[in-house]
């Protein structure tokens, strides 16, 4: 049962970590909302499913790539990999703007009652999947190979590929930015001020509605950037993906603690590679069934998350 | 925007006792018509009339109240309500086709095993509140769903198949006519709107009351919220139960494809769109929810999409709902200014 587990222990280690940040970049949509609004971004998985589109329009329409066609020069191929990543990072991140706009602005203002607005934004994700859905057809869609997939390294027998690689980097990078961003910045601060008390950051003079449209757009550039590495290692698109996608990545936003930056990352990266390698022992049919496992466990003996503060006593 | 709800309650507080019950008694024998109006212009254009009445219509009326219990009332928001709907159908399905057990004998074993999954559920999780008890009531549907897709002992992807039809009372119940099926389903209806009638003016639906207002207060003033709360989800749990096996007695077969997070959020979006806490806008809500999409079933391709428009522009307008709950306040200022005349 273990023997695949220890065969291709460092080979499940390094996709898992990919995957991983994957995660770790879906969940900063769901944890930045949360910490300013203290609600579910529910139209966030079908923000990363647009952002991974966009980077298969891009390749196959603005680039014109294929598998049958020469890859690219190293030189274009950075260009190429640039341009993919702006493309979807721009996409969700406009999608996440209107989302806020549509699905949450008018009722934050209006009402206390904290269901209607998850209803307005499940609805209003049901109308950007069925969107790409009629455009694009049902069936799933192959995306040309953008980065090859060519082993850099190979250590204890594991291929470490190009692909993964700048998956971990660029995730890494894009993180460390985040992270720095709402450290020092006028606007992270603003959106700290504003997930910490919403009143008093209103009373300094901070502009609620421009923070948290900012902080949509911000988790949308994130969620957008995930669609990106996602299609560069797994090379398909459906306009349902973003359903288990979102679903793990909000799993994970919760182990580590909901709000909480540093607590999605970690939780990202345990979950991808906890995923990874219950999918070796027990099969790939049952991983929704661990991760779930896994996140009511934590949540009975850590009911904040592991990273999280007390915001569990939030009311529906 | 005018309020049914307000005009709906003046009317009722104005009549006298003969004109409620000619009121309720017309309101019934209308509902109880509806499976003769299939050719007029409720005719749905693919599916036939009497079979939606029953699926979705009664089913999602039934499960809505089910579900307001838990949302509406007690103010636990469950995402993975379609979980209790799937173990009562499995019950039936399993039950119905491996041993000679009828629909209404497997009815309370169903009920039973609904409440028992609804126990299991809540007594970890109820300690938790908001948008946690959201996720992990989701993960439980989900394990549901999949456990059955992976089981192959219960069919697996596949499901179950032949779950035989309720015996007649008197009556044959029928593949082609559905009028008896929606006629057994009002009863249930009925009957539930009973119980949650009964229990909301009671000790329990003060509770579940106290709870959805301030946990803590209600705890601090005595109130066994952690109690309360069980039986909230487990009410709602043996009344999704009590769905499922109708459900599967009636379609004879039954897939995980059929318990997907997609039914949880609708039988959700039916609470909150008539009216989270007051049973007769969840009624309408699971009513229009119900019925919408099977009418606009010609425009095949937009058809969720104009659904999910519908969540969007309604939930922006009332948030609160068609036949929003009843404001306590508002009945204080009622009371205040009318001894002050």
């Amino acid at each position: 049962m273990f023997d695949a587990l220890i065969d291709q222990f460092w080979s499940l280690t390094f996709s898992g970590i990919a995957l991983g940040f994957i995660y770790v970049l879906i969940a900063m949509g769901y944890t930045m909302v949360y910490g300013v609004l203290r609600m579910i971004n529910f139209a966030n998985s079908e923000i990363f499913m647009v952002g991974a589109f966009a980077t298969v329009m891009v390749s196959k329409y603005v680039f014109k790539l294929s598998n049958d066609a020469i890859p690219p020069s190293s030189f274009k191929l950075f260009f190429v990999i640039l341009c993919c990543l702006l493309a979807s990072m721009l996409a969700s991140a406009l999608l996440a703007f209107l989302v806020e706009l549509v699905a949450y602005r008018h009722l934050r203002n209006r009402t206390t009652n904290r269901i209607a607005p998850l209803i307005s934004a499940i609805g209003i994700g049901i109308v950007i999947s069925e969107i790409v859905r009629i455009l694009t057809g049902a069936r799933t869609q192959f995306s040309p190979n953008i980065v090859p997939k060519k082993t850099l390294a190979t250590f204890q027998g594991a291929e470490i590929r190009l692909d993964n690689t700048l998956t971990i980097v660029a995730g890494l990078i894009l993180f460390i930015v985040l992270d720095r961003f709402i450290k020092y910045s006028r606007l992270g601060k603003g959106i700290r001020a504003v997930s910490m008390d919403e009143d008093s950051a209103k009373l300094m003079g901070v502009n609620l509605n421009r923070v948290i449209s900012l902080t949509f757009i911000i988790g949308g550039l994130m969620t957008g950037a995930a669609g990106f590495f996602y299609v560069n290692v797994y090379e398909n698109v459906k306009f349902n993906m973003g359903f288990s996608l979102g679903l793990a990545a909000f799993t994970a936003a919760v182990i580590g603690g909901i709000g909480n930056i540093r607590g999605a990352f970690f939780g990202g990266i345990s979950l991808g590679l906890v995923e990874i390698y219950a999918s070796a022992v027990i099969g790939t049919q049952w991983k929704p069934v661990t991760v779930f496992i896994i996140l009511i466990l934590i949540l009975l003996f850590k009911p904040n998350g592991i990273f999280g503060e007390a915001i569990q006593r939030t009311r529906v | 925007m005018i309020n049914l709800r307000d005009k709906g309650a003046e009317f009722w507080e104005r009549s006298n006792r003969p004109v409620r019950v000619l009121t309720v008694f017309a309101i019934m024998a209308v509902v109880a018509a509806l499976p003769y109006a299939g050719n007029t212009f409720l005719q749905t254009p693919v599916a036939a009339f009497d079979a939606v009445l029953v699926y979705p219509m009664g089913m999602f009326i039934l499960m809505a109240l089910g579900l307001n219990v838990v949302v509406g009332k007690s103010g636990m928001l469950d995402l993975g309500y379609v979980a209790f709907f799937a173990v009562g159908a499995y019950t039936m399905a399993i039950l119905g086709t491996r041993t000679g057990l009828n629909t209404w004998e497997i009815m309370p074993i169903g009920i039973a095993a609904a409440m028992f999954a609804g126990v299991l559920l809540a007594i970890p999780t109820l300690r938790l509140r908001g948008d946690y008890l959201a996720i992990v009531t989701l993960g439980f549907g989900e394990i549901v769903r999949v456990s059955a897709l992976n089981t192959e002992a219960i069919g697996g992807a596949l499901g179950i198949a032949g779950v035989p039809f309720p015996p007649g009372l008197g009556f044959e119940y029928q593949l082609l006519d559905q009028k008896y099926f929606y006629w057994t389903i009002l009863v249930m209806i009925l009957l539930v709107i009973w119980v949650i009638r009964r229990l909301t003016v009671r000790r329990p639906g003060r509770a579940w009351e106290s709870i959805r207002q301030d946990e803590d207060a209600a705890e601090l003033m005595g109130v066994s919220t952690y109690k309360y709360k069980i039986w909230a989800f487990v009410f709602g749990a043996a009344i999704g139960g009590g769905a499922g096996v109708f459900y599967a007695s009636r379609s004879m077969v039954i897939a995980p494809d059929n318990f997907t997070l997609n039914t949880s959020i609708l039988i959700l979006a039916c609470v909150v769109f008539g009216g989270m806490g007051n049973i007769w806008g969840v009624i309408v809500g699971a009513t229009i929810l119900g019925y919408l999409p099977d009418r606009f079933r010609f425009l095949s391709d937009a058809r969720l999409l104009l659904f999910g428009l519908v969540l969007v522009v309604f939930m922006n307008l009332r948030p609160e709902g068609i036949l929003p709950r009843k404001k306590r306040e508002k009945a204080i200022v009622k009371k205040g200014s009318g001894a002050s005349l």
